[in-house]
């Protein structure tokens, strides 16, 4: 698995007349880990929609230099609701489902499922229905169908938003290793500093939308896996709570929701 | 679970607890149909048969009415009818109800027509089925079909309407088509629905054979109400009716327990 390039080229995206981003240029390199970290409602997830092919653009969005035009097998996306796992079929199935699409004969499809089955632990539940899994579980699932694939870029929308604190650690140590192993590209999107310091290259801060952009980048050079006790991490943390804080402030003025003290 | 939920002081053995609650699921529902009986026979017995036969008299003409094949003629008449209009009307309905739901030019064009028609009840297209099919076999058919037809075609636009936009996007990023989406990830979701749908269905072809027979049949359960009439024979209309009681719960059974073995994992 080899990760792809994307650029983002004066990127724009609006429903109806509400311009929800607005002039994003950002170049991604292969096999990057990149984190866009912003406050709730900024248009993050438009943004990873836009590079999934789910939305039109103004500008360009290019992958490997070619643009997107839509939905494509070299971008796999994790969903942060589980619900998008299809709950008639088992966990084996569900893995199998992208392969099955292709016409992968069953042996060969069968084998791949285990590898990837077991690259996210999931070789006991295989035979499982998702509504038997707990939600870690479930998401993990999710990632082996997406991974099964081979995608270059991996886009992931909160995808451990949902999970309880203890399950969301295990995940992000074995998504740091998962994404070591493949090469791929990973646009991750997410609200949780911490997160984005233990796993990605560099933080992409955005602004409070509407026409939400960039506010800035922040580059993570610190080798993986990460120990968020360090001080390097401690500095960077306290540095983006303060770009965030801002833009957590003018998004909740503009809802009319702080008042500032007198 | 523990034994300890109950009043202070006494304490049965869970064995006997669960005794106790298997007892009472199984008496209670046949224990009412008996007392339902017994009132029945109470109130017959200060009426004239003619008003109200005993459910003694009930059961005799049943069983003389087994013996000499009526019975068993008017179930198979009836059951055939339904069994044919509903399976046509589902066939029929399934499909449709996906394309309407998924192309919305279909929709807007189909749609004037069910939601006018959807309000006609088929009874009221009974003599209209007679002058245009004849009095045979296909016109009963034809109304439990139409009965049939509606309900399992806006349940299934319900379906396909609420499947999951997220699952569609997460299919299509698989490298699903318009074709493969269609197959794999929309049918599959509407599944729960048109079971829904065809057991809804399967209720009013009941309603609707009945009136269909009464007006335009010699045989069938509904004709052997209607018969009854001339020879004044209230006993048959209650033979009829509570034949199609039983016949409507075997169905809905039937249908509930293929649905649950054939369809199980789409629920």
């Amino acid at each position: 698995m080899q990760g792809a390039s994307i650029s983002l080229d004066h990127v724009g995206i609006s429903f109806g007349d509400a311009q929800i981003v607005s002039n994003v240029n950002l170049e991604i390199r292969p096999g990057e880990f990149i984190c866009l970290l912003g406050p709730s409602g900024c248009g993050k997830s438009t943004l990873l929609n836009a590079i999934a092919g789910f939305l039109p653009v103004q500008g360009r969005i290019e992958v490997n230099e070619s643009p997107v035009t839509g939905p494509g097998l070299d971008r796999g996306v994790v969903f942060q609701s589980a619900e998008v796992l299809f709950p008639w079929l088992t966990i084996r199935e569900n893995v199998e489902y992208g392969l099955r699409l292709r016409g992968t004969p069953a042996l060969a499809r069968r084998e791949k499922a285990d590898h990837f089955l077991g690259l996210v632990g999931l070789t006991h539940a295989a035979e499982k229905f998702p509504a038997q899994l707990s939600g870690g579980m479930r998401q993990r699932a999710q990632i082996a169908r997406v991974l099964i694939n081979e995608p270059h870029v991996v886009l992931m929308d909160e995808p451990f938003g949902a999970l309880d604190a203890q399950t969301r650690e295990v995940l992000q140590v074995e998504l740091d290793r998962i994404w070591r192993e493949s090469g791929c590209t990973i646009v991750f999107v997410t609200h949780d500093i911490w997160e984005a310091l233990l796993l990605a290259d560099r933080v992409v801060v955005m602004t409070a939308g509407p026409r939400a952009g960039i506010k800035t980048i922040e580059t993570i050079d610190l080798p993986h896996p990460r120990d968020q006790g360090s001080s390097e991490c401690l500095a960077l943390f306290r540095r983006l709570r303060d770009d965030i804080g801002a833009e957590v402030k003018q998004a909740l003025r503009q809802q009319g929701l702080n008042r500032e003290p007198v | 679970m523990s034994d300890t939920t109950q009043s202070p002081g006494v304490r049965l053995p869970l064995s006997t607890l669960r005794f106790k609650a298997m007892a009472t699921k199984v008496s209670v529902g046949p224990l009412s149909v008996l007392a339902g009986l017994l009132l029945w026979h109470v109130a017959s017995l200060y009426t004239s048969p003619l008003f109200l036969p005993s459910p003694l008299t009930v059961w005799r003409t049943a069983l003389e009415m087994l013996a000499d094949g009526s019975l068993l003629e008017s179930v198979a008449a009836s059951a055939w009818r339904i069994a044919a209009g509903w399976a046509a009307g589902v066939a029929v309905g399934v499909p449709l109800g996906v394309f309407m739901g998924r192309f919305p030019v279909i929709r807007l064009m189909v749609d004037p027509y069910i939601e006018f028609f959807r309000f006609i009840p088929p009874i009221a297209f009974v003599t209209l089925a007679v002058i245009w099919l004849g009095p045979g076999e296909i016109t009963k058919i034809a109304l439990i079909f139409y009965t049939t037809v509606f309900i399992v075609t806006l349940n299934t636009i319900a379906g396909v309407k609420a499947v999951n936009p997220l699952r569609l996007q997460a299919a299509r990023s698989l490298g699903a088509n318009a074709i493969s989406e269609m197959t794999t990830v929309i049918l599959p979701s509407t599944v729960p629905f048109m079971v829904t749908g065809a057991r809804i269905a399967m209720g009013n072809s009941f309603l609707t054979v009945v009136s269909a027979e009464i007006v335009s049949a010699q045989t069938g359960l509904g004709a052997m109400i209607w018969t009854a009439r001339n020879f004044a024979r209230t006993d048959w209309v209650f033979v009829g009716i509570i034949a199609l009681g039983i016949l409507g719960y075997v169905f809905d059974r039937v249908l509930r327990l293929a649905s649950n073995k054939l369809l199980n994992r789409y629920q």
